[in-house]
C-alpha cells in the first residue's frame, strides 16, 4: 500500500453497533470516529451507558459472539481492516497486538484456574512454540513488572486470594503479556478504592512508557483523562459530542455536556461534599433516543436557536477540536467564559 | 485441603453412626409400640414359653435398648455371636442380624442382592450424566434453535413422566414391538458380561431418562449463565479459539455444580431403583425391600436402610472431596 499520508496506528471511521433486544433495537455506538498514534493516550469519557464499553469491544470484534449485535463502519489497525476481516483474523490479534483490561478483575478472571495459568495461557496461545516452563517464566516476570510482590509463588494463587489492587495488577500483566501495540483499558480503577486507583493509573502510565504502546482509557471521570490523555473523545447517547486535544479539552471545553462533566469533577480545593454536582437528569434511552440533540432534555441552553435543538441532530464542526453543538462557536465561548468558567 | 478431608470423613462416620442409633432406634420402638413381640416373630405363634424365652434370651431382646444398640455396633463391626448357653450361633461382620421371616442370615442375603442395584445404578448413573450433559452443552450452544427446542420439550416430559409409565411404554416398544431386547432375567456381569449388559439395558435407558432430563435442563442453564460470565469475555479477549473457550473455560464452570447435584442424586438413587426392579422384575436391594416391608421383616428394613444410608454419606463424601479439589474457593475458604 502506498499512501502519502501513513494511518494512524488506530484508526475507526464511523463506527456503527446495533444490537436486536426484545425491547427493539438499542442504538449502542452511532457513527463514531476517532484516531490514535502509537504511544499516545485516547480517552474516552461519558456517563455509564454512553457506549464506552461497546466501542472498545468493537475494536476487540468481541461482538462477534453475539448473534445480535450488528457492526458496520471501518476500524483500522496497523493497515489493516477489522470489521470485514475473518473471525480467524481477529482472534489472531486479540490478546496479541491489542489487549483489553477490564473493569472487576474479579468477575474478568476465571475462578478455577490459578492466576498464573491464565497468564501462561494468554502468552502460549500467541507463542505457539513456546514450552510451559519459559511462559511461566515470561508471567511471572509480568507479575513482577507490574508490581506484584513474591511473583512465583502468587503465580499459583486464584483470583479471589489476591486484593482488589493487586488483581487489576495481574490483569494488566495478562493484557501486556504479548507487548499489545493497543492497550484497551476500560474503566480499569472503577472497582477500587482510591489510594489504589492512584497506584493502578501510575503504573499504566509507567508501562505505556516502557512498551510504547497506544492506549485507550475508558472511564467515566474526567480527572483519570486529565492526568492521562492526550485527546479526549466525550460520548453521549451512543455518540461522539466532542473530541480534541486533552489541553484544549479542558482549557476551553465547548459543549454543554462536557461542562456538565467538569462541573461534577473531584477538586482539591474544595469541600468533598461541594465536590461532586452530577450532570441533572438521567442519560437517554438508546432504543428511542430523544430527537434532535439527544442532549436537548438535559440541556440548559437547548432553547437557545428556536427549535433546532429539538428537531435536527447536530454534528461535530471537524477540525482538531470539535464539537456537535447548534449554538455558535462564540456563543459557547461566551457561555463558558461568563457562565461556567467561575463555578468551576 | 488435608485439614478439610479429615473434617468430611469425620463428618461422615458421624452421620452414620447417627443414622445407625435412629433406624435402630426405630426397629427397637417398633414392636413396642405395635405390641408385637420380637421373639414370636421369630418362630411363630405355635412356639411355647420356654422357646419363646430361649430366642429372647439368644437374641439379647430382654436387654435394655442401648446394650442391645451397643451389641448391634459391635456385630457391625466385628461380628457377635448368639448365644442361649451351649447354643451359640456366630454372625460374622458385618452383622445385620436374621430375617424374621427366614431366619437366614441378613448381610449375605442382601449381599446378593447388591450387585444387582450395582449394576443398575452404576450403568444407569454413567448413562445420564453423559447423556444429560452432552445434550445440556449441545442445547445451549445452539439457543433456540429447533433441536434445542425439540431436546428441551423431550427433557420436559423426562422430567415430568414417572418410571413406571416410561419403563412400560420402553418394555412395550422395545421388547414386545420392536423386538430388539430381550424380557429377561438378571445375569451376573461375570458370568456374561454381554448378557449383563444387553438385559441391564432397558432399566438403565429408563432409570436415566428420569435423571437425564434434570441434567439436560441443568447443564444448559448452567451453560448459559456461565457463557455470559465476564471471565469468558476475557478468555475471547486473549484470543484463545472458541473451542478452548467453550470446552475448557465455560465447561470448567458449567459442569461444576452438577457434581453436587450428581452425588446427591447417587445417594437417592436407590428410589428410583426400587421402582425399577419392580417394573423390570430385577431381584436386587429394591425388591428385597419391598418384601420386606410387605413382610413386616425388620432385620432386613434395617439393613436395606443402612445400606442405603452408607450409599448416600459415601457418595456425599466423595462429591464434598470432589468439589474441594475442583473448586479453589472451596478448598481454601
Ligand atoms: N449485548 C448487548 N445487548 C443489548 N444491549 C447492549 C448490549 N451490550 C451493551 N448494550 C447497551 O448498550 C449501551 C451502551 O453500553 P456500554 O457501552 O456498556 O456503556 P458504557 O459507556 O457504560 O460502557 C447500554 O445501554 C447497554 O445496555
Ligand atoms: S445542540 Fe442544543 S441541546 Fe444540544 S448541547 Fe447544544 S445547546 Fe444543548
Ligand atoms: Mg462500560
Amino acid at each position: 500500500m502506498s499512501s502519502v499520508t501513513p494511518r494512524p496506528y488506530l484508526e475507526v471511521k464511523d463506527l456503527t453497533v446495533r444490537f436486536e433486544t426484545d425491547d427493539g433495537v438499542v442504538q449502542a455506538v452511532s457513527g463514531s470516529s476517532f484516531s490514535l498514534e502509537a504511544g499516545k493516550t485516547l480517552g474516552i469519557v461519558g456517563e455509564s451507558g454512553s457506549g464506552k464499553s461497546v466501542t472498545s469491544l468493537a475494536v476487540l470484534g468481541l461482538h462477534r459472539t453475539r448473534s445480535n449485535a450488528k457492526v458496520t463502519g471501518q476500524i483500522w489497525l496497523d493497515d489493516q481492516e477489522l470489521v470485514t476481516a475473518s473471525n480467524e483474523e481477529v482472534r489472531a490479534l486479540r490478546g496479541g497486538k491489542m489487549s483489553m483490561i477490564f473493569q472487576d478483575p474479579l468477575s474478568a478472571m476465571h475462578p478455577y484456574f490459578t492466576v498464573g495459568a491464565q497468564i501462561v495461557e494468554a502468552y502460549r496461545i500467541h507463542h505457539p512454540g513456546v514450552n510451559k516452563k519459559v511462559a511461566r517464566e515470561r508471567a511471572i516476570d509480568m507479575l513482577a513488572r507490574v508490581g506484584i510482590p513474591q511473583p512465583s509463588r502468587r503465580f499459583n494463587d486464584y483470583a479471589h486470594q489476591f486484593s482488589g489492587g493487586m488483581r487489576q495488577r495481574a490483569m494488566i500483566a495478562m493484557a501486556l503479556v504479548n507487548d499489545p501495540k493497543l492497550l484497551i483499558a476500560d474503566e480499569p480503577t472503577t472497582a477500587l478504592d482510591v489510594t489504589v486507583q492512584a497506584q493502578i493509573l501510575d503504573l499504566i502510565r509507567d508501562l505505556q512508557a516502557e512498551f510504547g504502546s497506544a492506549v485507550i482509557m475508558i472511564t467515566h471521570d474526567l480527572g483519570v483523562v486529565a492526568e492521562l490523555a492526550d485527546d479526549v473523545l466525550v460520548m453521549y447517547g451512543g455518540k461522539v459530542i466532542e473530541q480534541g486535544p486533552a489541553i484544549d479539552l479542558f482549557q476551553r471545553p465547548q459543549h454543554p455536556y462536557t461542562w456538565g462533566l467538569l462541573g461534577s469533577m473531584p477538586r482539591m480545593d474544595r469541600e468533598v461534599r461541594d465536590r461532586l454536582t452530577p450532570v441533572k437528569g438521567s442519560p437517554p434511552s438508546l432504543i428511542n433516543l430523544p430527537s434532535g440533540c439527544a442532549f436537548h432534555p438535559r440541556c440548559p441552553y437547548a432553547g437557545r436557536n428556536g427549535d433546532r435543538s429539538f428537531t435536527d441532530i447536530p454534528v461535530l464542526t471537524g477540525g482538531a477540536h470539535s464539537v456537535a453543538c447548534h449554538m455558535s462557536a462564540e456563543e459557547r465561548t461566551k457561555i463558558f467564559q461568563e457562565e461556567v468558567a467561575p463555578n468551576l | 485441603m488435608v485439614a478439610y478431608l479429615i473434617r468430611r470423613i469425620f463428618n461422615a462416620v458421624l452421620t452414620l453412626l447417627v443414622v445407625t442409633l435412629v433406624t435402630f432406634g426405630i426397629f427397637f420402638m417398633v414392636p413396642k409400640l405395635t405390641g408385637s413381640d420380637p421373639a414370636l416373630l421369630y418362630i411363630g405363634k405355635t412356639a411355647d414359653k420356654v422357646a419363646l424365652d430361649g430366642i429372647r434370651e439368644k437374641m439379647g431382646l430382654a436387654d435394655p435398648i442401648m446394650v442391645q444398640y451397643g451389641k448391634f455396633l459391635k456385630g457391625l463391626v466385628a461380628g457377635r455371636d448368639y448365644a442361649n448357653g451351649p447354643d451359640v450361633t456366630h454372625c460374622p461382620a458385618p452383622c445385620l442380624g436374621y430375617s424374621f421371616k427366614t431366619e437366614q442370615e441378613v448381610t449375605p442375603l442382601l449381599m446378593d442382592d447388591l450387585p444387582v442395584t450395582f449394576s443398575l445404578a452404576l450403568g444407569a448413573a454413567i448413562l445420564w450424566l453423559i447423556g444429560g450433559v452432552a445434550t445440556g452443552v449441545i442445547s445451549a450452544l445452539r439457543k433456540g434453535s429447533l433441536l434445542d427446542r425439540v431436546v428441551m420439550t423431550g427433557a420436559l416430559a423426562g422430567v415430568s413422566l414417572p418410571i413406571y409409565f416410561t419403563g412400560l411404554l420402553a418394555s412395550a416398544v422395545f421388547v414386545y414391538w420392536l423386538g430388539w431386547l430381550p424380557q429377561g432375567q438378571y445375569v451376573p456381569f461375570l458370568e456374561s458380561p454381554a448378557d449383563w449388559f444387553v438385559q441391564l439395558l432397558l432399566p438403565w435407558i429408563t432409570l436415566a431418562f428420569l435423571f437425564a432430563a434434570t441434567y439436560a435442563r441443568l447443564t444448559r442453564a448452567n451453560m448459559l449463565e456461565t457463557l455470559g460470565e465476564d471471565y469468558i469475555r476475557t478468555a475471547r479477549a486473549k484470543g484463545l479459539p472458541e473451542r478452548t473457550v467453550i470446552g475448557k473455560h465455560a465447561l470448567r464452570s458449567g459442569l461444576t455444580p452438577i457434581v453436587t447435584i450428581f452425588g446427591l442424586d447417587l445417594g437417592s438413587l436407590l428410589g428410583g431403583a426400587i421402582l425399577t426392579e419392580a417394573v423390570f422384575n430385577l431381584r436386587g436391594l429394591g425388591y428385597q425391600a419391598l418384601q420386606a416391608i410387605k413382610g413386616n421383616d425388620l432385620p432386613v428394613i434395617l439393613g436395606v436402610t443402612l445400606i442405603a444410608a452408607t450409599f448416600i454419606v459415601v457418595a456425599n463424601l466423595v462429591v464434598d472431596l470432589v468439589y474441594g479439589l475442583i473448586d479453589p474457593r472451596v478448598r481454601l475458604g
